[in-house]
């Protein structure tokens, strides 16, 4: 395999872990997931791919890198998939280390060249394989599996304590009623309408986010409440590191709060891979056709509260702005034209990206990427320059993310290529502009 | 020779490229019931919806993406499913052999068609050797497939034209075109097979469940 | 429900509280909880000074809290609040608060019979189990699962017995995970356990754990089963017998095993929460024979009829003899008994009550939210502003009705016969 300079980076999840591998213990997991975790999709697509190469310009790492052929989406199986097939698993350690780097750090399994192929070849779902093999075989950059461990122990991706749950949800009930008197998040409330979900990073980094929607919830007048035990966290990297049991684990807790709660759906924040976890790999995982319970991202739950009028606009957001659409919520749910017309209502100067909606660009934090961490940030910088003149082309002063993986994916992007844009949430612009109540005002 | 070229030699043919596929779509339809999450989310009106805007011309992005290339793509591979059953000569054979009664496509139109196929699968592999993105994923057997989709079409034109001994060049016409029809189910052409069902499976999963479009 | 014997079973309406009252008097109220016997309706309410206290029955406990939440009434009517004083936290039960005070405390779990109330705390960073009062003698790095034995003296949790490095994925593999018992944690480390459970007699703990990526097994007081399979959910004891039953994933496929031998032979796309009579003789589990379709097995027998949503875990009748469940279908949920659904779905539907023999079976739902009462499936003619779910006298000849109604709070003693109309 070529040598670039991602071969270089140092990463123990890949470098220390490879040293205990045997050829028997590899070819025996290759086989097992080839022969028995999959049937007919990797043999189709595997007799189907007609080496045609019309997946390349979909992806935004091989846009990016000068159109290198390497990074395209079909040199991505090549090099990994096709090298398993063909060697019925006899590859050597070192092989297993380069291709756990491509799947998990030169892919973020977007599934954009699921729609440039003109089979609609699931390549993501290739490479999510693969990810599987490496899972299994234990060679996942350090930070990934240090995330899937947290899953598995804690049932939250960040290692956030139980009292560091509740503690920070009560502090933030105290933060909304400096500004509405009235505001609660309703900790255990069976019944209520909805259940609000979250990804740990909004209890771990950006607590005013939990703020934010007790105020967005209570001007509202929605009926909901929060979980006081595991199963609050959404989001599940277990599903990218493909550790499938601890996604599974993760996924079956947090619908069984959900019923335990006796809610009528789920709500949750502005997150794309927890949307997919928790509505499409999870639940399909453990044997639900679709989600128990019905989830509503944060899209489609701000689309409503503004087209019923449950939320007013005081008064526009004043400055131009643009979106990042989430592969998993736009691509995965065709939520594009509600974030469009939630951006409307609420800003005043809205400018579009090309390409957009279904086909825009990923953002190259997402499917786990970002999740692989600090050594590999500048290896996803480079795959992504195509994002920031993307960007930089609208002109607008602010990017809407309404995915976590999204935010800080773009302002890695906005910092790394000096792009003087903010990056912010849609419930950071709501709480600013929307209409308070008379009645609810201190 | 000629006797049995046309006649045993055909039949083999199309009895090995009409088992081979029911094989294979068999086959296939059982894996997919061991996958277990893809036959639940197949629908008609998604799968079919998918099919349809990927065999209009322009009507996926990256076709609009890339024009030159989808208007030979789409020429050739009309031109390699119609020339093989209507041209003229082959019509009189449907007509000799079984006594089905074809249109025929016009001579000119035929030749014009059969062109098309050979001049395509030229630039296709001279695409594959100068494209690097599709040079790195090519193997020797991506370009030994495109010529033996051609050998027909390349022998047909010859004895069209006589530009050889005739009863060999037939011959060779006969035996190529029979390989090719009979290597079907069993090499990467199979994606005539497949297209239908992946396209169908990903528009599904587009459509049916992610309220979304893939093309 | 312990001591249903001395409760007030003769048929009458009885309005306890007057909401509309209370809710003028105070500047916030939380969730109301209403006693097991109905007599008593509580609140946590928000003071004029910012401080919270608990109303029961138009009386509030003379203690105020800086913040106060989690109002429960255990099994046997005691009344428990989480509660802040001077920055830290403690359990105030029936008005008195608890002299042990933690930098954190939540999850109250209660003993079967109501009397003994058991936390997780948080303490310098380190966690700990405190039952009535009396704080384990060691604590942990971490913990997650918590159970009591039934008689709610005793505490086992899946606890970290070692701090980790940030980011320390060997460590973390080398297994720093275990349960600990009354405070002990067994010798044996694992990279995660998970849901601890006491036998009936409260002498041995069996629970999930993991001995490699994907190796997972069941462990029983610090012994792990012999075999390894690709994923475990959480164990229960048989009641008469103490054998540890268990559904695992097998080969792709989920079986029920008992004690590490195969115990239903049915293979599943899916099973979990599997219950058992309460003489042990029969079991029931959620299970999914086929991929999106669910239902519950009964001693290795599905269920004919298939749910497509979801199913939630069955309920026996107290002799044993049926079995019910939540299920979900076509987005609608309703009740289904051995096997046949209520011919009504709803929005909402809580967990059946049977009889005391069995025959009858009660069950409350909501739609837009009006809640009714199912009686054996047909619907009680009063629908109400809010509801408890009803309780059958130990006789069976009675039912008690807790409700929120035009605002008040009533309770309620109704004669079955009158729900089954």
């Amino acid at each position: 395999m070529r040598e670039t300079p991602e071969s270089l980076v140092v990463d123990p999840g890949l470098d220390e872990t490879i040293k205990k591998l045997t050829p028997e213990k590899i070819q025996t997991v290759v086989e097992h997931v080839l022969t028995k975790e999959n049937a007919a999709r990797l043999k189709v697509y595997s007799d189907t791919c007609v080496h045609c190469g019309l997946c390349a310009e979909a992806c935004q790492t091989y846009i990016s890198r000068d159109k290198d052929p390497y990074y395209s989406p079909v040199a991505k199986v090549k090099n990994t998939l096709w090298e398993l097939v063909k060697n019925k698993g006899r590859v050597p350690p070192e092989s297993i280390r380069d291709m756990s780097r491509i799947v998990f750090t030169e892919c973020a399994v977007c599934r954009r060249c699921s729609m440039y192929c003109p089979f609609g070849i699931d390549i993501a779902y290739l490479l999510l394989v693969v990810r599987r093999i490496c899972s299994l075989l234990g060679v996942v950059p350090a930070y990934l599996q240090d995330t899937t461990n947290s899953h598995a122990a804690t049932m939250n991706q960040m290692w956030v304590q139980q009292d560091e749950w509740i503690d920070t949800l009560q502090w933030q009930e105290e933060e909304a009623q400096a500004e509405i008197p009235s505001c609660r998040i309703p900790l255990e409330k069976e019944g209520a309408e909805v259940m609000y979900s979250v990804i740990a990073p909004e209890p771990k980094i950006l607590a005013q986010l939990l703020g934010n929607i007790s105020q967005i919830m209570t001007v509202a007048g929605i009926d909901w409440t929060m979980p006081a035990t595991d199963g609050w966290d959404n989001s599940n990297m277990a599903m990218y590191s493909g550790d499938f049991e601890v996604m599974g684990r993760v996924e079956r807790l947090h619908w069984e709060t959900a019923a335990r709660l006796k809610v009528k759906k789920v709500v949750m924040g502005e997150c794309g891979h927890a949307f997919r976890g928790a509505v499409y790999d999870g639940p399909r995982w453990l044997g639900w056709k679709f989600p128990p319970i019905p989830m509503v991202h944060a899209i489609e739950f701000y689309y409503d509260l503004l087209k019923s009028g449950r939320i007013k606009v005081r008064e526009k957001y004043k400055k131009s702005v643009t979106v990042q659409d989430p592969c998993n919520t736009v691509r995965g749910r065709g939520l594009g034209n509600k974030l469009r017309y939630v951006v409307n209502e609420l800003c005043e100067s809205f400018i579009d990206v090309d390409p957009r909606l279904e086909h825009n660009y990923c953002c190259m934090a997402g499917g786990g990427t970002i999740n692989c961490g600090p050594p590999w940030k500048r290896s996803r910088m480079v795959s992504n320059r195509v994002k920031a003149e993307q960007i930089e082309a609208t002109g607008a002063d602010v990017v809407i993310t309404p995915c976590h993986n999204c935010h800080s994916g773009i302002e890695d992007i906005v910092g790394f290529y000096k792009l003087k844009k903010h990056v912010k949430f849609i419930s950071e612009i709501m709480v600013e502009v929307m209409e308070i109540p008379d009645s609810l005002k201190a | 020779m000629y006797d049995f070229s046309r006649g045993p030699l055909v039949w083999i043919a199309f009895g090995i490229f009409l088992i081979g596929s029911i094989y294979r779509i068999v086959s296939v339809i059982k894996l997919a019931k061991k996958d277990k999450v893809v036959l639940p989310y197949m629908t008609w009106k998604y799968g079919l919806r998918s099919i349809l805007h990927w065999i209009t011309p322009f009507g996926a992005r990256n076709m609009r993406l890339r024009p030159a290339f989808t208007v030979m793509t789409y020429l050739f591979h009309l031109s390699l499913l119609l020339v093989p059953i209507f041209t003229l000569g082959h019509a009189i054979l449907w007509r000799e052999s079984w006594g089905i009664d074809l249109w025929a496509l016009p001579n000119l139109l035929s030749k014009l068609m059969t062109f098309i196929v050979i001049i395509a699968g030229v630039i296709f592999v001279l695409r594959r050797i100068a494209d690097p993105a599709v040079r790195f994923v090519t193997s020797a057997g991506d370009i030994v497939l495109v010529i033996l989709v051609l050998a027909p079409f390349v022998t047909g034109l010859m004895a069209y034209y006589q530009l050889a001994a005739y009863q060999t060049i037939l011959i060779i016409h006969i035996w190529t075109g029979a390989l090719w029809l009979a290597i079907i189910p069993f090499t990467r052409i199979a994606h005539m097979l497949y297209f239908a069902l992946t396209r169908a499976y990903m528009g599904c999963e587009f459509g049916y469940v992610r309220h979304s479009k893939d093309w | 429900m312990f001591c249903k014997d001395s409760w007030d079973w003769q048929p009458d309406r009885k309005v306890v509280a007057d909401l509309s009252r209370l809710r003028s008097s105070y500047a916030g109220i939380e969730e109301f909880a209403a006693s097991p016997d109905g007599r008593v309706l509580a609140a946590l309410v928000k003071t004029e000074d910012d401080q919270f206290t608990v109303w029961a029955n138009g009386q509030e406990w003379p203690d105020k809290f800086e913040l106060a939440w989690c109002l429960r009434f255990s099994p046997s009517g005691k009344l428990i609040v989480l509660v802040r004083i001077d920055d830290e936290w403690t359990v105030a039960a029936d008005g008195k608060s608890w002299q042990e005070r933690f930098e954190y405390a939540w999850d109250p779990l209660f003993g079967n019979d109501g009397l003994v109330v058991g936390i997780k705390y948080k303490r310098e960073n380190l966690y700990g189990i405190a039952i009535e009062d009396k704080v384990w003698e060691k604590s942990f790095n971490g913990l997650r699962d918590f159970c009591l034995s039934p008689d709610g003296l005793r505490a086992a949790a899946t606890v970290q017995v070692k701090a980790l490095r940030e980011a320390d994925i060997f460590g973390f593999f080398e297994g720093v995970w275990s349960v600990a018992v009354d405070g002990k944690a067994w010798d044996k480390q694992y990279i995660n356990a998970w849901n601890p459970v006491f036998n009936a007699d409260g002498n041995t703990v069996a629970a999930e754990v993991r001995t490699d990526i994907c190796d997972y097994t069941i462990a029983r007081d610090n012994e792990p089963w012999d075999s390894r399979y690709g994923c475990v959910w959480a164990p229960v004891f048989h009641p008469r017998d103490n054998s540890v039953i268990a559904a695992v994933r097998n080969q792709g496929s989920w079986m029920l095993y008992r004690n590490n031998e195969p115990f239903w032979q049915g293979r599943y796309n899916q099973m979990w929460n599997q219950r058992l009579s309460s003489d042990g003789s029969r079991v029931a589990a959620i299970v999914s024979p086929d991929f999106g379709k669910w239902t519950i097995a009964v001693d290795d027998r599905p269920w004919p009829k298939l749910f497509s949503d979801m199913v939630l875990a069955p309920v026996f009748s107290p002799d044993g003899q049926r079995v019910a469940a939540i299920v979900k279908d076509g987005g609608r949920w309703t009740v289904a008994v051995d096997g046949v659904p209520f011919k009504e779905s709803f929005e909402m539907i809580w967990d059946p009550v049977f009889s005391p023999s069995g025959q009858q079976m009660l069950a409350m739902a909501e739609n837009s939210g009006r809640f009714v009462i199912l009686a054996n499936g047909r619907k009680y003619h009063k629908q109400f502003q809010k509801l408890w779910n009803p309780v059958f006298s130990p006789d069976g000849k009675n039912v008690l009705l807790k409700y929120i109604e035009d605002d008040k709070y009533c309770r309620q003693v109704v004669p079955v016969e009158e729900l089954l109309g």
